[in-house]
């Protein structure tokens, strides 16, 4: 999407690079918010890049039945529910190894996927979400090009994110949430429905993944291919990480990770680099697996954020 | 006789466990306004019938009646809707939140959204119409665990409970604080709920209650009121049978050192300082007790003696030499055991085989450990032995660890450790949650050794234990060593002050704040 | 005592039950049948000629044999490290480094006599793999660094590399353009069992399986793993390091999934190309979390998953796509996990047997 005329000095090179990042970071966005909920409620989720192929797949079908856009999302949004719903059944109600059902929801959902789309495999698309430039905003010189001029999925991103930070640390809603991930007793004691709080946030965190698997599929690369989301699910789930299970920090990190995902194809637009392509693939799951091993080191994860539940199965009586 | 309408009817209540009955058509009644006592051994089946009323088990069968209607309670908030609140023996607290938020947690205001501040106020001016000392501010872990009690009991009066049931909620406290802790329940009493008041200890039932209820096996043995019976009935009715008196042997230290601490230091998991400069020394032929209120640095203590936890500063000597620096495994070879306090989780590998578990230590060198391999048969024949030896009973060899009862995991693992032949011991919490047999088992073998000229470092709550078992006793507070006495110079008054931070024989300001659990 | 349900785990309860693998096989089979008559085919046609095509004659029992070869290294490549509760999910990744390293040798070496050139190669693919599964390792074991998310991210990175390679030091004189190696030099490969399609590769996992086995049971090493594996905790307390049994199992683990990556490479293709593995690496999770650890186990089900690949492969007949198959394995594997716990919960827990009784 980078324009190919980028020869406009550095500064308008970078720009695009942010813009483009800023885009790509979006199915991340989405992704590993939904991730940070359902884990502060102490379900890990390893069915990201499953429920987001789904998302992918559905959101592309119906877009093609119903020639517009929309229909599509609210689909990729209930198949990425649906999915997540196999999960919680299997990982809170009966309390399953969470890691097990997680990878199941992966491999089953990948080859679901890969069979109902069967049809539409490299079809163009007959619509997808085009780039608007936000009146006023959209003007100001470099950060309006950065921020918005988008499609309307990346200003959805802008506005969840505070909203789901807020409900978090400000409603009690968002208490009852983050107890029930911290020591789930407590929380059972004082009359929190755990289970339902449980399934509530893996629904949720299935819901954003199926909004992810559209952001692919009908905005950030229009059509389907099988396996398309290329362990951008696990990037999601290795943000969460990053993110110290913050929204705020996991916005951040999701556009970070946006820049790197989108620097191949900068690259080979604008020749800053000039390094093979296939090399500069390396570098979004290079860098996660270094910063992975930063925060680990750095010891952030345990004195900021790591919901102390997690991935426990929650039995009652001790 | 014109009985009170009763709080609480609980009738013909059963609960089964896989292969246990903890309760077997149990009857409890508690009437507003009374304190009622529900006296037992571990394992009697307190807990559960308790557990039942507060709606988080479901009995198998029975009645449960409040305040006269019959309550089919699916989940603890039910039980709440219908004033039940339990302050259990461990606290069900969030760490990371606040004292306020922890005391409206569930608590379904419509209220949305969460004013901090308001929600502060009103959780402090509850706490001071009922004299209770907390910050509402403050997250609930930088609290001391008498803190986090307080937090727990003010949850349940948030909620209007009427029906008040704490499990052993002494274990935890020092004489003093449980002397605070029941002028508060009276208070509560006084004021008409019910109180319910686990325990396993005589004396302070015969303080605190009005009536007692008797459980023994999952069975009522009796309820009777506290004044009309005797500490002496009560033990006969808890234990159904005589206690086997163990009379400790004459010790017989001399003055070689098996272990001596210097300055030591240690952090806790939240790399919070746990240990501040501990001076020990624990003498060949000598039972070393450790008391202290949970929380002010036990476990560390025991951790960094054999190598679990790293030394910030200070030395451990053992036998002369600096081990400072050594790995757990070098101390273990140097003849340094534990027997930890979570038996289950630290102590053996509950799936695997008891003789998988028994050759955990002897497993590097001969006749066990032959180069790379490990002799199956010499493993089978050295478990055999100690199974034979420590008698441990109930399976057979290749059963999972886990399918013994506490007793025989217990004598699991000590036989394990003696089997190393240890110069010392370092044995944590050894008796707890074990019954009486059991426990008396354990005493012998901890006198045993101390007999056979090894040292013994033990850290025990109970403080009859200690005073039973120890030559000298070394109280531990936030921390620190506050004193060091020969065991027949200790008597619960000192211990206690001693135990709360008070320096010394007088009463004066707490030195420090005891860093929690 | 629930602290031992929980610690036991649910893999070492799947280890019990047998039946229960069966009947999960049996349902996953059928519900994704269901799932192929929602999209418009014969439930019963697709499963015939899943059957049919995987097992059917004697031509498929052989393909289904050679699929799970592969299969089954990568299961045991799974199944080792979950020993000490590690998720390897990069045995992906590591079968195509050890099928990188396998070819490089390989063509490197062209005129060596096969006497040398086998064991080379196959030594060769199997440093690759390990050094791929410890890049993973070496962060878990010094800093506990999360090896599920590592290992599984190694795989994107290896099939970048394969890409790189194919399209420059490794691509071939004759490849017109096409990201695809020389064909490796005839004794690189395996021999073949008298005048069938079978290599010698198929004893591989058995001679692998039986080896870890005795070495779990019979070394010190191999008892610290069972140790750690079923208590870290208890582990710790009787000095034993975790260290170098992370190190040891993933590295391991990798060795068998880069053999895996090195049989594919000189026997089923004979050069290096792009699209070598159907996904054996995500299907050893399944097989290996469906086999629960047991090493036996590993190698039977790989057997069965061989022949829904190749079973799959006679769907597309049918216009099913080979994804199907990943899609049966996670159904399953679902199956298996859920009829697990449903009957933890009917066996382990009598309160469900009867309410509170009202008069």
């Amino acid at each position: 999407m980078g324009p190919a005329e980028a020869k406009g000095g550095a500064v308008h090179t970078l720009t695009t690079l942010l813009a483009a990042g800023i885009a790509a970071g979006t199915p991340l966005l989405f992704a590993s918010l939904g991730e940070i909920v359902a884990e502060r409620a102490g379900v890990v989720n390893l069915g990201l890049e499953g429920m987001m192929l789904l998302g992918a797949v559905t959101g592309f079908l119906v877009m093609d039945a119903s020639g517009s856009v929309w229909p599509g999302v609210l689909a990729a949004v209930a198949a990425g529910t649906v999915a997540a719903g196999v999960h919680a059944f299997f990982a809170v109600t009966l309390r399953a190894n969470q890691i097990i059902s997680g990878l199941g929801v992966t491999i089953a959902g990948a080859g679901l996927a890969a069979i109902i789309g069967r049809s539409v495999v490299g079809k163009a698309p007959k619509t997808y979400f085009h780039e608007v430039r936000v009146p006023g905003l959209g003007h100001i010189p470099g950060l309006g090009t950065i921020l918005f001029h988008h499609h309307v999925l990346v200003f959805a991103g802008y506005l969840i994110v505070p909203v789901v930070w807020w409900v978090l640390r400000g409603t009690r809603l968002g208490l009852h949430l983050r107890a029930v991930g911290e020591n789930p007793a407590a929380a059972d004691a004082m009359g929190v429905p755990v289970a339902l709080y449980r399934w509530g946030a893996v629904l949720f965190g299935g819901a954003m993944a199926g909004l992810a698997g559209a952001t692919f599929s009908l905005a950030e690369s229009p059509g389907w291919t099988e396996g398309m989301t290329a362990g951008r699910g696990w990037i999601a789930v290795a943000l969460v990480i990053f993110a110290t299970w913050d929204p705020l920090r996991g916005l951040v990190g999701a556009y970070l990770f946006g820049c790197l995902d989108a620097l191949p194809g900068w690259d080979q637009a604008n020749q800053v680099l000039n390094l093979q392509p296939t090399l500069l693939g390396m570098i979004p799951y290079v860098a996660t697996i270094i910063v992975l091993i930063a925060v680990t080191v750095l010891g952030l994860q345990r004195r900021l954020g790591a919901p102390q539940a997690l991935g426990a199965p929650y039995v009652r009586g001790e | 006789m014109s009985a009170p309408p009763e709080l609480v009817s609980l009738r013909g209540i059963v609960k089964d466990f896989p292969g246990v009955r903890a309760n077997d058509s149990v009857d409890f009644d508690l009437r507003p306004g009374e304190i009622h006592a529900l006296l037992g051994e571990n394992g009697a089946g307190k807990t559960t019938l308790m557990n039942i009323l507060a709606g988080i088990h479901r009995p198998d069968a029975g009645e449960i009646r409040i305040r006269g209607e019959e309550a089919h309670l699916r989940s603890p908030r039910q039980a709440i809707e219908r004033g039940v609140g339990m302050v259990h023996q461990h606290f069900r607290l969030v760490d990371r939140f606040t004292v306020a938020e922890n005391v409206t947690l569930g608590w379904h205001t419509p209220r949305a959204i969460v004013n901090r501040r308001a929600l502060e106020r009103e959780i402090g001016t509850l706490a001071a119409s009922y004299g209770i000392a907390v910050e509402p501010a403050r997250a609930v872990r930088e609290l001391s665990v008498g803190e986090q009690q307080r937090v727990e009991i003010l949850k349940n009066l948030y909620r209007g409970a009427e029906i008040l049931v704490l499990d052993e909620p002494t274990a935890v406290l020092t004489p003093q604080e449980a002397a605070g802790l029941f002028e508060s329940l009276r208070r509560m009493a006084a004021e008409g709920r019910g109180v319910v008041f686990i325990s396993h200890k005589l004396d302070e039932v015969m303080t605190i209650a009005d009536r007692i209820t008797v459980l023994r096996r999952g069975r009522n043995v009796a309820t009777v009121t506290a004044t009309e019976t005797s500490p002496g009935e009560l033990a006969r009715m808890m234990i159904g049978r005589d206690l086997p008196q163990a009379e400790p042997p004459a010790a017989h230290p001399s003055e070689e050192r098996i272990l001596e601490l210097a300055g030591l230091e240690a952090d806790d998991d939240r790399a919070h300082r746990a240990l501040r400069g501990v001076d020990l020394q624990v003498r060949a032929g000598e039972i070393l007790g450790i008391a202290g209120v949970a929380g002010n640095g036990q476990v560390q203590l025991a951790e960094a003696i054999v190598g679990l936890r790293p030394a910030r500063a200070g030395r451990i000597l053992f036998r002369g030499q600096d081990v400072t620096r050594w790995p757990l495994r070098r101390r273990i070879q140097a003849g340094i055991g534990y027997t930890p306090e979570d038996r289950l989780r630290h102590g053996v590998a509950p799936s695997l085989s008891i003789v998988d578990n028994l050759i955990a230590k002897s497993y590097r060198s001969a006749p066990v450990g032959r180069r790379l391999l490990v002799d199956r048969r010499a493993a089978r024949r050295l478990a055999a032995e100690l199974v034979e030896r420590f008698d441990v009973r109930g399976a057979d060899l290749d059963a999972p660890a886990g399918s013994l009862s506490g007793g025989n995991l217990q004598k699991l693992v000590l036989a394990r450790e003696l089997s190393a032949n240890p110069w010392l011991l370092v044995a944590a919490q050894p008796t707890r949650g074990l019954d009486l047999g059991a426990a008396e088992a354990t005493r012998r073998l901890l006198l045993e050794l101390r007999a056979a000229g090894k040292g013994v470092l033990l850290i025990s709550e109970d403080l009859d234990e200690l005073l039973a078992l120890s030559d000298r006793i070394a109280v531990i507070y936030a921390g620190r060593i506050a004193a060091t006495f020969p065991a027949e110079e200790a008597d619960e008054e000192r211990l206690g002050l001693l135990m709360a931070g008070f320096p010394g024989e007088s009463p004066g300001k707490p030195k420090e704040e005891p860093s929690g659990r | 005592m629930k602290a031992v349900i929980s610690l036991g785990g649910a893999v070492a309860r799947r280890a019990k039950g047998p039946g229960i693998q069966l009947g999960a096989v049996a349902a996953g089979i059928g519900l994704s049948a269901l799932i192929l008559m929602t999209i418009g085919l014969s439930p019963g046609d697709s499963l015939t000629t899943l059957f049919r095509g995987a097992f059917g004659s004697h031509f498929a029992l052989t393909q289904s044999t050679l699929k799970a070869v592969p299969l089954a290294l990568c299961g045991l490549a799974v199944a080792l490290p979950l020993r000490i509760r590690l998720w390897n999910i990069g045995a992906e990744g590591q079968f195509h480094l050890g099928a990188i390293a396998a070819a490089w040798v390989a063509l490197s070496l062209p005129d060596l006599p096969t006497g040398a050139l086998l064991p080379l190669t196959i030594a060769a693919g199997m440093a690759g793999g390990a050094a791929w599964a410890l890049l993973a390792a070496i962060p878990r074991a010094i800093w506990g660094v999360n090896e599920i998310i590592t290992t599984l991210l190694l795989n994107y990175v290896a099939l970048q590399l394969l890409a790189y390679l194919l399209t420059g030091p490794l691509q071939g004189s004759q490849s017109l353009g096409f990201p695809i190696s020389d064909v490796l030099p005839s004794g690189a490969a395996l021999p073949r069992l008298g005048s069938s399609l079978i290599h010698a590769g198929v004893f591989f996992p058995l001679a692998a399986a039986a080896l870890l086995i005795a070495v779990l049971r019979f070394t010190k090493w191999g008892y610290e793993v069972r140790m750690i594996g079923a208590s870290p905790e208890a582990a710790r307390v009787s000095g034993m390091s975790a260290t170098k049994s992370i190190l040891v199992t993933l590295g391991a683990g990798g060795a068998l999934a880069g053999l895996a990556g090195t049989i594919e490479v000189t026997n089923t293709f004979g050069q290096l190309q792009q699209g070598i593995s159907p996904g054996y690496g995500y299907m050893a999770i399944a097989i290996a979390a469906l086999a629960g650890t047991n090493l036996v186990a590993t190698i039977a089900v790989a057997f069965l998953f061989g022949g829904f690949v190749i079973g799959g492969l006679a769907l597309q007949v049918l216009s099913v796509p080979q994804a199907f198959v990943l899609m049966l394995q996670g159904i399953i594997l679902f199956c298996a996990v859920g009829g697990a716990r449903l009957a933890a919960a009917r066996w382990g827990r009598p309160r469900r047997k009867e309410a509170p009784s009202t008069p």
